[in-house]
């Protein structure tokens, strides 16, 4: 037993060393990239190259729009199907599944399932013209509809991406103790009570580390929104990746990287203050 | 009460039958003929089964490469995720260390940062030391997206086995690292084969940065997401079907898993 002070360290070892090397260090380099000339010397260029860029503005612009829509639409969709679980019996572990299939499926391939139904000639518009409701093959994935546009996106990124939400609710339901409900529906607590006073209260822990999880994915959002519009709805990360590819400027890229990088961090560090305090006001 | 809980039940399935849909719809689109994709108005029920979609698809040039190298870069990451993730895992189960919080901290914060943009400082490094455009560098790049998630979820399945199993072990004369493997791992190894099972998927569904390290050998997503704009819909349809196909399996086969996962994964 006297190597067991070496023993975790040597264990953990190749994970750190490979952390160090494939997450901390393109972390530095990607601010290094995108503030420094290749010749070393400190510089704004990149940043304002970008900020002075046509599609900055709009990218960020379309990218807040989604995550302030997708985000608490999900968070509000997957507590409402947690909740359905709890309350089925039989079947529970096939609607699981179910609700559960997007988690598997690439961002690309939700897009593209998508355009198949949103398409001029997809399988939404051959419903409303069977319906009588339009004429003809009716484009909603154009510039031309930037609300139809978002729509769908929102709409293919809730069917997507709900499923992480949900996953982490259930877990966080399965560690409620039953005592709790069952105490109070024996004092008479409807179930709507129920939920307001205990359910979520003790939900929280998981509903905050869902909430940001979600919220960096969805800063992420990129192959979902190229596979559906192209490049009718610039975002952020479509545009590190135009730079990156067509462009060919790493710098202006990293510059892209970099800050999608700050406004996580940044939103998650409110959420944790947001919530801490709420925490604190409620005990 | 019970009017409420079935239509509750109704709802649920509702629900259901709408999240089966897209995949149904893209399903019925690449299971048909080619020309079904541009027709109007469509049918939403299957019309004629046809493997002309699905054929063309797997037979345009570069297609099977994706696929293979898709393949690869999912089982490369696969082993480097278990094999890096599995023993820190052990080490967070079964010793207190100093700095044991540090390399926690280390872990979740992976979490606050999305992880596939860190590919486009590295394209530059990968050029000079020749891992651009590789499968070995998507991979590596695909198992730092992976490892935060298999350490933690190994960590809490070696907690699940009682330590006493293993001290039992040790008293009849087995060293460490036989007790491990005749005792520990066998009772890990399904939650051990769900774990990697997951990291297949992440490398196999990553779109970024496989798009952002290669050029000649792209990987599935990257191939398709490189063709979105010039290529025919019936191609984009037949290519998203088949990037969901192993998915359906896959989560069929790790459902058990994916509560306990992730809610100890995000404690």
């Amino acid at each position: 037993m006297n190597d067991s002070g070496r023993t975790p360290y040597v264990l953990i070892a190749p994970s750190v060393v490979f952390l160090l090397v494939l997450f901390i260090w393109p972390l530095a380099e990607t601010a290094l990239m995108a503030l420094r000339t290749p010749e070393g010397a400190w510089t704004g260029q990149y940043i304002a190259k970008m900020t002075s860029d046509l599609n900055f503005g709009v990218a960020l612009k379309n990218t807040l729009i989604l995550v302030a829509i997708v985000v608490p639409l999900q968070m509000v969709v997957a507590l409402a199907m947690a909740m359905m679980l709890q309350n089925i019996g039989r079947g529970r572990m096939a609607l699981l599944y179910i609700w559960t299939i997007p988690l598997g499926v690439s961002d690309l391939a939700a897009g593209l399932a998508w355009l198949a139904i949103f398409n001029d000639r997809g399988y939404f518009n051959s419903l409303l013209s069977s319906l009588g409701l339009i004429s003809g093959p009716t484009s909603w994935l154009s510039y031309n509809n930037p609300v139809a546009l978002f729509v769908c996106v929102i709409v293919a990124e809730i069917w997507r991406a709900t499923a992480i939400v949900l996953v982490i609710l259930v877990a966080g339901v399965q560690m409620i103790p039953k005592e709790y409900n069952e105490a109070a529906e024996v004092f008479g607590a409807r179930p709507w009570t129920r939920f307001i006073r205990i359910t979520l209260p003790l939900l929280k822990p998981s509903l905050q580390s869902a909430l940001i999880l979600r919220t960096v994915l969805a800063f992420e959002v990129f192959a979902v929104v190229y596979a559906l519009a192209g490049r009718d709805l610039p975002v952020l990360v479509g545009e590190a990746y135009n730079w990156q590819g067509a462009y060919q400027n790493t710098h202006v890229a990293s510059a892209y990287a970099l800050f999608i990088l700050l406004v996580s961090i940044g939103t998650t560090l409110v959420y944790l203050r947001v919530l801490r305090v709420r925490r604190e006001t409620l005990s | 009460m019970k009017q409420g809980s079935r239509a509750l039940v109704a709802f649920a399935i509702l629900l259901a039958v709408c999240w089966l849909v897209p995949i149904y719809l893209i399903g019925i689109s690449a299971l048909g003929p080619k020309e079904a994709a541009t027709a109007w108005p469509k049918s939403l029920l299957p019309t004629t089964f046809s493997f002309d979609t699905m054929g063309f698809f797997l037979r345009y040039t570069g297609v099977w490469t994706a696929v293979w190298n898709s393949v690869v870069v999912a089982m490369l990451t696969m082993v480097f995720a278990v094999l890096l993730g599995a023993p820190a895992g052990y080490a967070l189960a079964r010793y207190d260390f100093r700095g044991q919080t540090v390399y926690r901290v280390l872990i979740v914060m992976t979490r606050a940062f999305p992880l596939a943009i860190l590919a486009l400082p590295l394209v530059t490094r990968f050029i000079s030391v020749g891992l651009y455009d590789t499968q070995l560098g998507v991979a590596l790049v695909h198992t730092a997206l992976a490892l935060p998630f298999s350490i933690l979820v190994s960590s809490s399945l070696f907690m699940g086995i009682p330590r006493e199993l293993e001290e039992a072990a040790w008293t009849l004369g087995c060293t460490r690292v036989q007790a491990f493997m005749k005792v520990v791992l066998p009772l890990a190894l399904p939650g051990m084969a769900a774990t990697m099972i997951f990291s297949f998927v992440i490398s196999w569904n990553e779109v970024f940065s496989a798009s952002v390290l290669t050029l000649n050998n792209r990987t599935l997503t990257a191939f398709l997401f490189a063709s979105l704009e010039e290529s025919p819909l019936h191609f984009r349809y037949a290519g998203g079907f088949f990037l969901i196909l192993p998915s359906l399996i896959f989560i069929f086969v790790v459902r058990k898993y994916l509560f306990s996962m992730w809610g100890i994964s995000n404690r």
